[in-house]
This record gives structure tokens, C-alpha cells and sequence, in this order.
């Protein structure tokens, strides 16, 4: 396991693993050997309700690894277990090799948490959330004033330590929410949907500051319902669909498995998508009628456009693109993941 | 370094029916230090009304009633009188006012305590934090009650030197009772029945008049409030009429306080953690 305290520098040797140039500032236990998140026929329910329904996941040390699924698909319930904030309803699941049943506070202990919502501390300042946050973890005065300061930097926030929380946008209470999930140096980071709500550029640097984490050996749990995110960010993930896993690899193998390599969108006048789509029969591999569009997935999308207009198709517009983990889920599931 | 639990103290919390904590509750009392520094204002506000009521009861209906005689059969002035019920009073004052409306708002608003719970924090320190912070502000008040009492001459006893500890712990039982009643609350409406609880209690806990004025029956419900306990146990120590009998009050005061750290800590446990 290799999980450095984020502001180590990493230098990469000739044989291209990294060590720390620094020691890190806190001694850890020794290493957890095995996965450090194993779930096995994890389950969750409220009352009558199943929200998870017997999930099998094995994430390994410095992994990055995501939970892809529309609304309601499980995600939060499934890091809330996780997470050792919510009893576990059936199966088994060990962080770190603990049992969050019994050992919830030693697990939280070595973990980070960005919750979908965020909960900073609308009554203290930016860097008093981190202070605070990190005495919640029984770290010093000192050590909180230092650590503090390298994630405001980390946050790109250093400017704003002393303002209140409330007026900052919602890019910055992300980063914010992300830079105190990281006070106690967490070996695992779990992360919520971390930029829902953001724009374009926000999740940007958000994804850029992700990806840092990433490379200085975190270990990230990430959930999501953006497929680009997870294409970014996740070495290997799972699909969840009403509690369950549907498909499970990394993001180039699920698109490989489950869809073509380009997709040629096709839309029409929003009502006579039924005659085109029946002289599409044969194009392609596959056809996918959405409410406003048609997709055909082909090896070669330009190829399939072509013989789409000899069939005297007159689309409004036409695209190929590549095919993403939508079109997995989609292919998957039949439905759309954002509608 | 993060603490974990000790292990004797965890084994020994495991098998009572205690919520888990990780022994950080002052950590919880740090971030309302920290937050209140800020509003250090809303302090004050707290310890003028207790003192307000001294003055224009004390003095104003002190003119018209020459000589009050306690239920233990002292005659004192009506000021020297009431002066411990409303020292008892600032003490619930300060302790319900934190530990219901600021509960509330963490609780169902800001999410504080999710943020709490997902550290090695577990509900008991939540509990055990948050209520003794509102302890310390009722105690904060009480004890700024006092020294005006002091100064303006309405204590006499050297017992009333235990006035402020006892304050602290009617503080502590009103704390307590408050957070675990607000864990049930869903609305801002339902502080209508904190009002509802805390005024009628104000009046009559045998604070402005003494018990033996009360029709028989009525004392018996009289007795049964907690400000009650508080008053009585304040009015022995300052007008050092001390006997065993105080320690009932001290009794029925620490099962209130016990009962509402539980009761808090499982609720919080309960709306939390499922
Ligand atoms: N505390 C709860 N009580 C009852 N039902 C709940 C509770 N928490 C979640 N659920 C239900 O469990 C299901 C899964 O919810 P969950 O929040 O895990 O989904 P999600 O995948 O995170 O969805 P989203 O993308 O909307 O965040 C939903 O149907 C939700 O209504
Ligand atoms: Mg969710």
C-alpha cells in the first residue's frame, strides 16, 4: 500500500515506481494486507425497501475505483456503509480488513469523506473548517494549523482562508468540502458525486486536483452519474442499476464489451423517428431509439452515415462520435443515465 | 495523531447499551468556542434577563412585600428570596436555549453532526459535547447572576459558594433534557412547545412565591418539575438552608441530566446512523 500524505512530492525512478521524497508527517499503521474495500453480497434496506441488493466489490490500495448509476441506483447507501455511518442491513464488507460494525471509529479514523452534500461549517471560516475538522480526528492544534494551510493551497483557497464559508461559490465549497475530507492524510477517499452542480471549468480543476490525489497514491472511491468523469478518474468501475452491479471493468473494456467503437446519433422532427428507424434495419450493429434522437452503434460511424443516406435518411443533424460509458449503460440498462 | 477509543473503555461501552464515541465530546465543545467567537454578542444578550428580573421584582415588588418565610421557615427580604429561583432560572435559560434552538438548526439544517459522525466522532460525543457546551453557557450566566447577587448585597451564606456548581448542574439536567426533546422535533413550530414547557415553569416552580402558597394538590405537581428541584436546591445554598433533603434535589437533578445524554446520544444514533 503506498498512500502519502497529499504535498509529499513524488518522484517517479527509472523503473517507474514512485517513492516519497519526503517522510510522510504521520506514522500509519502497518500496511492492511488484501483489498482495502471488500464488499460480498452487500446489502442495504429501509424497511420494505432494498436500496442495495448484494453487491460484490474488491478495491485494492491505489486503485481508483467508481460507482457509475442514475438516481436512486444505491450509490450514496453503498458509500454510507462504506463509509462506517450506516449499519450494514446484509452480506459483508470490511474497510481496511475492520468491520465497520465493531470498528467504526478506527475506520473512520483512516478514511476521507466528500458527501454529496456539502456540510461545511457555515458558522466558521475556510481554514477553521479544517482546523476543526482535523481535532475532530484527535489531531493537535499544530498539526492542524500546518496541514491546514498546504490543503488551502492544495484547494487554491489560501486568499479566502479567512472569509466565511457561505459566500463562496459552490466550485470553491467543493474544493473546500475535498480539502477537509483530506486533513487526517485518509489512506482511502471516498467521494459522493464530488462535482455535481458544477460547471464545466470547476469540475475541471476539480478533476485536475483528483487526479493529484490519485497520483500520490489515495486510494479514491468515486461515485458518479457522468460518464466522463468516470472516464477520467476511474482505473476500473461498476455499473449499478436499482441496487445491483450490471457490468463491472474499466471504462475502455466496458466500452469495448457492450458497445461499437463510434456511435452516429441521428435526429429527427421529434414524431416520425418510427418509419427512419425501420429503414435503418441492418445498418450498424445495433439501434437504440431514444425520445429525441436515434443512435446507431457501427465500427465505422461515417461508413454507417453513408449507407443511411443511399436508404434516403434525411436526418435534421447527424453526429459520430465515440462511444462512452453512456452508451454502456444505455446498452445495459436501456435507459439514459442524466435525463 | 488520531486517538483511538481505548480498548477498556470500548469493551466496557460495547456491552452497555451507551452509543459508541471516541472520546473527542471536547472537540465538539472546541468548534463552539471557535464558532462563538464570532458572535460573542449573542453571549450577552443571555445575562441581562435574569438580572432585569432581579431588579424589577426584587426591588420593585420587594417595596410592596416587606418579608417573605421560606418552606424551611426563614424570613427573608423578597429580593434575598428570589434571587436563587432566578439564578436557577438563568442557568435553564441558558442551557435550553443552546440545546434546542442550536441543536435544531445543526441538527436538521446544517448537517453538522453528519459531518461529525463521518470522523471517529461517534453520537455519544455529539451528546456529551454539544451539552456540555449549553451547561457551560447556562453555568457562564449563572455565574455572572451570582456576582451581581453578590455585589448587590443579597447573599449572605458561605454556602453560596456552591451556588454556582449547583447552577452548572440545574444547567447540565436542563442541557440534557432539552437536546434529547429537540432530537424529536421536525418543524420550527414545535418550539412552541419549549415555550409552553419553560415559561409555566419560570412562574410557578415555587420561584416568586414560596411553595406552602400553593393549594395542596398543586404542590404535589409543583414538586414534580424539574426548575423546581433547581430553585429549591439554589435557595437552600444561598440562604444556607442546608440539610440532607438537598441532596433529593441533587438526586432527581443527575437522573434528569443521565436520562437526557442517553436519550440524546440514542436519538442522534437513531436519525444518523441507519
Ligand atoms: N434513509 C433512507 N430512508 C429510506 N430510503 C432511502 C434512504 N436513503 C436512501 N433511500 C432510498 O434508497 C434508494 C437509493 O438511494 P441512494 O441515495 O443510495 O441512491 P444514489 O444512487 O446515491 O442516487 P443519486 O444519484 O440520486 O444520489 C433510493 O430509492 C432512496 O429513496
Ligand atoms: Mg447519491
Amino acid at each position: 500500500m503506498r498512500s502519502l500524505p497529499f504535498g509529499t512530492v513524488v518522484r517517479v525512478t527509472a523503473n517507474g515506481s514512485a517513492t516519497p521524497a519526503e517522510r510522510p508527517t504521520r506514522r500509519r499503521p502497518a500496511p492492511t494486507s488484501g483489498p482495502i474495500l471488500l464488499a460480498r453480497g452487500l446489502r442495504k434496506t429501509f424497511g420494505e425497501f432494498t436500496a442495495v441488493d448484494g453487491i460484490d466489490v474488491e478495491v485494492q490500495a491505489g486503485e481508483s475505483f467508481g460507482f457509475l448509476g442514475p438516481n436512486g441506483a444505491g450509490k450514496s447507501s453503498t458509500m454510507r456503509m462504506v463509509g462506517a455511518v450506516s449499519p450494514v442491513s446484509g452480506g459483508e464488507l470490511r474497510i481496511f480488513g475492520l468491520d465497520p460494525a465493531s470498528d467504526g471509529p478506527a475506520i473512520r479514523a483512516r478514511l476521507g469523506v466528500c458527501p454529496q452534500t456539502d456540510n461545511l461549517d457555515d458558522e466558521l471560516t475556510v481554514e477553521e473548517n479544517l482546523w476543526i475538522y482535523g481535532r475532530y480526528f484527535g489531531l493537535s492544534r499544530a498539526q492542524v494549523r500546518e496541514r491546514a494551510a498546504e490543503l488551502l493551497e492544495f484547494a487554491q483557497l489560501t486568499d479566502r482562508a479567512g472569509d466565511k464559508v457561505e459566500p463562496l461559490s459552490g466550485g470553491m465549497k467543493r474544493r473546500l468540502t475535498i480539502a477537509r475530507s483530506l486533513i487526517n492524510n485518509p489512506e482511502l477517499l471516498l467521494l459522493d458525486e464530488p462535482t455535481t452542480g458544477l460547471d464545466p471549468q470547476a469540475r475541471h480543476v476539480l478533476w485536475d486536483r483528483l487526479f493529484r490525489l490519485k497520483r500520490s497514491g489515495v486510494t479514491l472511491v468515486i461515485t458518479t452519474h457522468y460518464m466522463d468523469e468516470a472516464e477520467q478518474l476511474c482505473d476500473r468501475l461498476v455499473v449499478m442499476d436499482h441496487g445491483r452491479i450490471v457490468a463491472e471493468g474499466s471504462p475502455r473494456d466496458l466500452i469495448a464489451r457492450y458497445s461499437t467503437r463510434e456511435v452516429l446519433e441521428l435526429r429527427f422532427d421529434a414524431d416520425d423517428q418510427a418509419a427512419p428507424a425501420a429503414a435503418l434495419a441492418g445498418v450498424g450493429e445495433r439501434l437504440e431509439v431514444l425520445p429525441d434522437r436515434l443512435l446507431l452503434y457501427a465500427h465505422d460511424g461515417d461508413a454507417a452515415l453513408s449507407a443511411a443516406s443511399a436508404r434516403g435518411i434525411r436526418p435534421l443533424s447527424a453526429l459520430v462520435r465515440r462511444s462512452t460509458l453512456e452508451d454502456v449503460f444505455l446498452h445495459l440498462t436501456g435507459r439514459t443515465l442524466v435525463d | 495523531m488520531s486517538a483511538p477509543p481505548l480498548p477498556a473503555v470500548s469493551r466496557v461501552t460495547r456491552a452497555l447499551p451507551i452509543p459508541a464515541g471516541a472520546g473527542l465530546a471536547r472537540m465538539v465543545v472546541l468548534r463552539n468556542v471557535t464558532s462563538f467567537r464570532h458572535g460573542w454578542i449573542a453571549l450577552i444578550s443571555g445575562f441581562f434577563e435574569p438580572v432585569l428580573y432581579l431588579f424589577s421584582l426584587g426591588v420593585g415588588v420587594g417595596a410592596l412585600v416587606p418579608s417573605v418565610t421560606t418552606d424551611r421557615g426563614s424570613v427573608v427580604t423578597y429580593a434575598a428570596f428570589v434571587a436563587p429561583a432566578l439564578l436557577a432560572a438563568s442557568a435553564m435559560n441558558g442551557a435550553v436555549f443552546d440545546s434546542t434552538f442550536n441543536v435544531f438548526f445543526k441538527l436538521r439544517y446544517a448537517k453538522l453532526y453528519d459531518g461529525m459522525l463521518a470522523t471517529p466522532l461517534g453520537p455519544r460525543d455529539v451528546a456529551v459535547g454539544e451539552i456540555a457546551w449549553s451547561l457551560g453557557r447556562g453555568g457562564i450566566y449563572s455565574g455572572l447572576f451570582l456576582l451581581v447577587a453578590v455585589l448587590a448585597g443579597l447573599v449572605h451564606s458561605w454556602w453560596s459558594l456552591l451556588g454556582l456548581p449547583a447552577a452548572v448542574f440545574i444547567a447540565f439536567a436542563f442541557a440534557a433534557v432539552g437536546m434529547f426533546a429537540t432530537t424529536f422535533m421536525t418543524s420550527w413550530v414545535h418550539f412552541e412547545y419549549v415555550t409552553l414547557a419553560i415559561q409555566p415553569m419560570f412562574l410557578f416552580s415555587a420561584t416568586f412565591f414560596p411553595l406552602s402558597t400553593y393549594p395542596g394538590l398543586l404542590q404535589w405537581l409543583v414538586r414534580l418539575t424539574p426548575l423546581y428541584h433547581g430553585v429549591a436546591l439554589e435557595r437552600g445554598l444561598l440562604l444556607g438552608e442546608v440539610g440532607a433533603g438537598l441532596l433529593w434535589h441533587v438526586g432527581y437533578l443527575l437522573a434528569l441530566g443521565l436520562v437526557g445524554v442517553l436519550g440524546a446520544a440514542r436519538r442522534i444514533e437513531g436519525l444518523l446512523l441507519r
